[in-house]
C-alpha cells in the first residue's frame, strides 16, 4: 500500500531489503494488479451504462418519429352528383355512397393541387396521385360527409393523412433508392411531395391519433395507434389492483403476524418464494388452462389477463408487504396490547397503518412489472391485432376481447412494413412513460412517508 | 336469477344485518354500551359475515363446479368416439355451449321468445342463420342432436340456477337468523370476528398453494394427453423440431433436444455477458465506489431491471441484430459471413445478458456487503491491498452466494420469452455457431399456442409438455439457488 515516488537517498547506505520508501519490484506489481482491478470495475459498470444509453437512444431517437404524422391539406370538391345521386339528402342514401364513391373526388382535388402548385410531373392522373395519400383518407372524408350532410355540393378543406411512404420519405425513412424496389409509389410521386412540402401543403403535425387511436391493418401502418391497447392494460392493471392488494396485504399479514412456526407456513412460504421465480410465461400457460380451458372465461378479455398477472404479481407484493410489516418495530405491537387492544386490533389498527407507505410503493412497482409483462398475454390470446374496436363502456371494457401496451408493440414488431418498426418505437416510449410515472409515484411516497424507527 | 342479482341480495342482507344486531346487542344491554362485552360494531359485523361470508362461498363453489357437472352430464349423450377423446370431446362441448349461449342471448336480446327457443327445431328453423342474426356466430351447420344436447343443456343450466339461488339465499338468511339469535350482552362477538378475519386471511395465504397446484395440474393433464398422441421417446430424445399445422397430427417431428440446445446456448451466452459485467460492477460498487457515485450509479444500472423485455425484444431484433450482421455479416466489417440474418443466438443473448446485468450485480452486491467487516479488516491488518482482500478473502467466502445468484440469473434467461421470441429467430436448429438462428422452449411454448389452436392436436400440446420441462428446470435451479443462498446467509448470522 505504499504509494510514495521513489526519492533515492543520497550518500545514504541502501540495505538488501530497500527502503520503505521505495517501491520494491514486488510492490509494484502488487499496486499495478490493485490499479488493474479498479480499472475492470469502472470497465464493467462503464458497458453498462453505454448499454443503458444505447438503449435508450435507439428508443428515442426511433419513437420520436410515431409522435408526428404527415398530412395533405387540400381542398375536395364534394359533388352532389356523386355523393347524393337522388339529390334529397336522405342520410341513408348518403350512407350507401362507399369510399369507392370518394376516391374520384379526391383524385380530381389532388389533380388540381398540383396543377395549381405547377409541378412538372408525368403523373397526372387522380387515381396514381392517390397513392400519396393513405388508403383511409376516403373514409375520412366519407365520415365528415355521413356527420353533416350539408357539406354535399360545397367544396371542403380538408386535412387528409398521407401514405405511409410519404410521411416515411418527410422523416428520412424513405429515400428514392429504396422506392426503386416499391411498387407502391414511384420517385415521381416524391417529387411532387418535395413541391408540395415547400409551400406548406404537406405538413407534419403532432399525431394524436397514435395516441388514441386503434390498431390498423397491415397495409395502413400510418393509422394504427395505441389507444385501445392502452384501455386494456388499464382495465387489466385496474383488475390486478383489486384483487393483488387486498389478497396480498392478507397473505402477507398472516404469514407475518399469526403464523405459527410449523409446516403448513413453511410450505406456504416455500410456494411463494418459487412462484416469484417461475418464468412469466408459465403463468400464461396456467391461465389458459384454468381461466379458459377449465373456467370457459372469455379468450383475450382483460379480465383474463387480470387474473393471470394478480397470480404473477402476487409474489412480489407479499415479498414487498412482508418487509414493510418487518420494519414496524416490535415497541407499537406491544403498547397496544398493553392498553388492552387484541393482537387483531393491534395489527389492524397500529402496525399496518404504519406499514401502508411501505405496501404501496410495493404494489406500485409490482404494478408497474405486470404492465410491461408480454408473453402470459400472448397466450391468452390478448395479441395486438385485437385491439381494433373501443370498448362500449365498463363491462366490456373488462369483457370484450382486447390487447394491451406490450402485446400491441410485439404486434407491430412482427409486422414486415419498416413504417410498423416506428410504431413499435413510439409504443414503447408511451409504455416507458407509463412505468416511469408509476416508479416516480413510487419514491415519492417512499420519500414522503418513510420511517426511521 | 342471474349471480348478480344473487350478490347484490347477500349484500343487502349483510347490511341489514348489521345495523340490526348492533342494536339488539345495545338493547339487550339495556341501552349501555359498557355492559357489552365488545364493540357495538363487532356485533353488527359478526351478523354482516355471518349472512355473507357462507353464502357467497356457496355461490363461488356452485358457479365453478354446476357448469362441470352439467358438463359430464351432457357428454354422455355424446358418441362413444368422441366421448373417448378428449380434444374432441371439448371441441363437441364447446359446440353445444356456443349454441345454448346463443339461444339465451337471443331470448334475452327480444330476437326469440323463451318458448321460441325451447322449441327451436333443426329442420323447422335455420337455428344457424337466427342466431347469426343476433351475433352469435357458429362455425359449422347444426346438427338435431347437437342442438338436443343445447336444449338439455339450457334446461339443465336454468334448474340449476334456481337451486343456487334457493340455496344461496337459505344460508345467508339462516345464517344471519343464527348470528341475530346469538346477539346478547355477553356474546363475545369480537373473537367471533377476530376468528373469521383469521380465517380469511389463511385463504389469502393460501391462494399461493392454489397457484402452483394450478400451474401443476394445468401443465400434467395436458402433458399426460399430450403423450397419449406423441411418443414420449419421441419428443425427448427427437432431434428435429417440424410441426406441421397443415395435416393434423400427421407428419410432425417434434424433438425436444433442438430446443433445449438453444434455450441452454442462449442462456450460457447471456451469463457470458451478464457475469462478468454484473459481478465486476457490483465489486467496485461496494469496495471502491464513494457515495455519490454509488447513489447514482447503482439506481441507473437498475433501470436496466425495470425495463420490460418486450423493449429489449425490439432492441434485439432492430438494432443490436442488424449492428451485429453488419460486424459479422457477409458484406461486414470483418468480411467473415458468419451470419446471414440479423436474428440468431447471438442477438438474443447479447441483449439478455445486458438485461441480466443489474439482477447480477445487485444479488452479489447484497452478498458482498453480507460477509463481516472483520473479515476485510484482518486481511488489511496483515499488509494486503484492497483487490488481494477481495480476491482472497471476499470473493472466496461469497462464493456460494454468488454461485447461487448465477443460479437465479440463469434460470431466468432460461424462462425468458420476448427476446427470444424476437432477438433469435424461429429456426430449430442444433448448431455451434452463435451466428445462427435458434430458438427456444419459450418461444416455442408462444408459437404453438397463439392462434385459434383447439387442445387436441400434438402440435398444441406440444406447449404444455415443453411447459411443463421448463417448469420443472426452473423449479430445481431456484431450489438449488435458494438453498445456497440460505444456507450461506446463516454462515455470517
Amino acid at each position: 500500500m505504499t504509494d510514495l515516488t521513489t526519492t533515492p537517498t543520497p550518500g545514504g547506505k541502501r540495505h538488501s531489503y530497500g527502503s520503505l520508501l521505495d517501491e520494491s519490484p514486488r510492490t509494484k506489481k502488487r499496486n499495478a494488479a490493485e490499479t488493474r482491478f479498479r480499472v475492470y470495475g469502472v470497465i464493467a459498470i462503464s458497458i453498462g451504462l453505454i448499454f443503458l444509453a444505447a438503449l435508450l437512444f435507439a428508443i428515442v431517437r426511433n419513437g420520436i418519429p410515431a409522435f408526428t404524422q404527415t398530412y395533405i391539406v387540400m381542398d375536395v370538391e364534394l359533388t352532389a352528383a356523386k355523393l347524393d345521386k337522388k339529390g334529397n339528402r336522405d342520410i341513408e342514401d348518403i350512407k350507401k355512397v362507399s369510399t369507392f364513391g370518394y376516391n374520384p373526388l379526391i383524385g380530381t382535388a389532388l389533380e388540381t393541387l398540383v396543377a395549381e402548385n405547377g409541378v412538372e410531373t408525368e403523373i397526372n392522373k387522380g387515381k396514381e396521385l392517390r397513392d400519396m395519400l393513405s388508403s383511409g383518407a376516403a373514409a375520412q372524408v366519407r365520415f365528415a360527409v355521413i356527420d353533416n350532410p350539408d357539406l354535399i355540393g360545397t367544396t371542403q378543406e380538408f386535412t387528409l393523412l398521407a401514405g405511409s411512404r410519404v410521411d416515411g420519405y418527410m422523416k428520412g425513412r424513405v429515400d428514392r433508392e429504396s422506392l426503386a424496389r416499391d411498387p407502391n409509389l414511384s420517385p415521381a410521386h416524391l417529387d411532387i411531395v418535395d413541391a408540395l412540402a415547400a409551400d406548406g401543403t404537406i405538413k407534419r403535425i403532432f399525431n394524436w391519433d397514435f395516441i388514441t387511436g386503434t390498431d390498423a391493418s397491415e397495409s395502413r401502418p400510418e393509422q394504427a395507434g395505441m389507444g385501445v391497447a392502452i384501455l386494456g392494460s388499464f382495465f387489466m392493471m385496474l383488475v390486478v389492483l383489486l384483487l393483488s392488494l387486498p389478497i396480498g396485504v392478507a397473505a402477507s399479514i398472516y404469514l407475518e403476524e399469526f403464523a405459527p412456526q410449523n409446516m403448513f407456513t413453511d410450505f406456504i412460504e416455500v410456494n411463494i418464494s418459487n412462484l416469484a421465480a417461475v418464468p412469466s410465461i408459465v403463468f400464461g400457460i396456467l391461465g389458459l388452462a384454468v381461466f379458459i380451458q377449465f373456467a370457459h372465461l372469455p379468450q383475450s378479455a382483460p379480465i383474463v389477463g387480470g387474473l393471470t398477472l394478480t397470480l404473477m404479481t402476487l409474489p412480489t407484493i407479499v415479498i414487498s408487504t412482508r418487509a414493510s410489516l418487518k420494519s414496524v418495530p416490535p415497541s407499537i405491537r406491544s403498547a397496544a396490547l398493553g392498553v388492552g387492544a387484541s393482537k387483531m386490533q393491534s395489527v389492524f389498527h397500529h402496525v399496518l397503518p404504519l406499514a401502508m407507505p411501505g405496501i404501496l410503493t410495493g404494489t406500485i412497482i409490482g404494478l408497474a412489472q405486470a404492465l410491461g409483462e408480454t408473453a402470459p398475454l400472448l397466450l391468452i390470446g390478448m395479441v395486438g391485432y385485437i385491439a381494433t374496436n373501443y370498448p362500449d363502456g365498463v363491462a366490456s371494457g373488462f369483457l370484450d376481447p382486447n390487447s394491451a401496451m406490450p402485446a400491441q408493440i410485439f404486434e407491430w414488431a412482427k409486422r414486415a412494413d419498416p413504417a410498423y418498426y416506428e410504431r413499435a418505437w413510439g409504443g414503447i416510449i408511451i409504455l416507458l412513460v407509463f412505468l416511469l410515472t408509476m416508479n416516480l409515484i413510487a419514491i415519492l411516497l417512499r420519500r414522503r412517508f418513510e420511517r426511521r424507527w | 336469477m342471474p349471480a348478480s342479482w344473487i350478490l347484490l341480495i347477500i349484500i343487502a342482507l349483510s347490511v341489514i344485518g348489521y345495523f340490526i344486531a348492533k342494536q339488539r346487542a345495545l338493547a339487550s344491554g339495556g341501552g349501555d354500551r359498557r355492559v357489552l362485552h365488545s364493540l357495538p360494531k363487532y356485533y353488527g359485523t359478526n351478523a354482516a359475515l355471518a349472512a355473507a361470508a357462507p353464502a357467497l362461498l356457496i355461490l363461488g363453489i356452485w358457479m365453478i363446479l354446476q357448469p362441470v357437472v352439467i358438463d359430464s352430464i351432457i357428454s354422455s349423450n355424446l358418441p362413444e368416439a368422441v366421448q373417448a377423446d378428449r380434444g374432441e370431446r371439448s371441441l363437441a362441448m364447446a359446440d353445444v355451449q356456443r349454441i345454448a349461449d346463443g339461444l339465451d342471448t337471443a331470448v334475452s336480446r327480444g330476437a326469440m321468445t323463451a318458448d321460441e327457443a325451447v322449441d327451436i327445431r333443426v329442420g323447422a328453423s335455420n337455428v344457424r342463420e337466427r342466431l347469426a342474426e343476433v351475433g352469435v356466430a357458429l362455425g359449422s351447420e347444426v346438427d338435431a342432436n347437437t342442438l338436443q344436447m343445447a336444449q338439455e343443456y339450457r334446461a339443465l343450466t336454468s334448474t340449476g340456477n334456481i337451486w343456487r339461488a334457493i340455496a344461496v339465499l337459505v344460508v345467508a338468511l339462516g345464517g344471519l337468523a343464527i348470528a341475530y339469535m346469538m346477539t346478547h350482552k355477553d356474546f363475545r362477538a369480537r373473537n367471533s370476528v377476530e376468528r373469521a378475519i383469521l380465517s380469511l386471511l389463511i385463504a389469502a395465504a393460501c391462494v399461493a398453494i392454489l397457484t402452483t397446484v394450478g400451474i401443476v395440474f394445468s401443465l400434467i393433464f395436458n402433458t399426460h394427453d399430450f403423450f397419449s398422441r406423441y411418443p414420449a421417446e419421441d419428443f425427448f430424445f427427437g432431434t428435429r423440431w417440424e410441426p406441421s399445422f397443415s395435416g393434423r397430427g400427421g407428419a410432425s417431428d417434434l424433438g425436444f433436444l433442438p430446443l433445449i440446445w438453444g434455450t441452454l446456448f442462449i442462456s450460457l451466452i447471456a451469463l457470458l455477458v451478464a457475469v462478468p459485467l454484473g459481478l465486476f460492477s457490483a465489486i467496485y460498487l461496494s469496495e471502491y465506489a464513494s457515495k455519490p457515485v454509488r447513489s447514482i450509479v447503482k439506481p441507473l444500472l437498475e433501470m436496466l431491471a425495470g425495463i420490460p423485455t418486450i423493449v429489449y425484444g425490439l432492441f434485439a431484433l432492430l438494432t443490436v441484430g442488424p449492428l451485429l450482421l453488419d460486424v459479422f455479416g457477409r458484406d461486414g466489417v470483418l468480411g467473415v459471413n458468419w451470419m446471414s440474418g440479423g436474428t440468431a443466438a447471438m442477438t438474443a443473448g447479447l441483449v439478455m445478458g445486458i438485461m441480466l446485468i443489474p439482477f447480477v450485480s445487485s444479488l452479489s452486491d447484497d452478498i458482498i456487503n453480507a460477509v463481516p467487516q472483520a473479515m476485510r479488516d484482518g486481511s488489511f491488518g496483515l499488509g494486503a491491498t484492497q483487490s488481494e482482500t477481495l480476491r482472497q478473502v471476499i470473493l472466496p467466502a461469497a462464493l456460494p452466494g454468488i454461485v447461487g445468484a448465477i443460479l437465479l440469473a440463469a434460470s431466468r434467461a432460461i424462462g425468458e420469452t420476448m427476446i427470444v421470441v424476437l432477438g433469435a429467430g424461429a429456426a430449430a436448429s442444433l448448431s455451434l455457431n452463435p451466428f445462427e438462428a435458434m430458438t427456444t422452449v419459450t418461444a416455442k411454448i408462444v408459437s404453438q399456442l397463439t392462434g385459434d389452436g383447439e387442445f387436441n392436436s400434438p402440435e398444441t400440446l406440444v406447449a404444455f409438455a415443453l411447459g411443463m420441462t421448463l417448469f420443472v428446470i426452473t423449479l430445481a435451479l431456484n431450489i438449488v439457488a435458494l438453498w445456497i443462498v440460505r444456507r450461506y446467509r446463516e454462515q455470517y448470522e
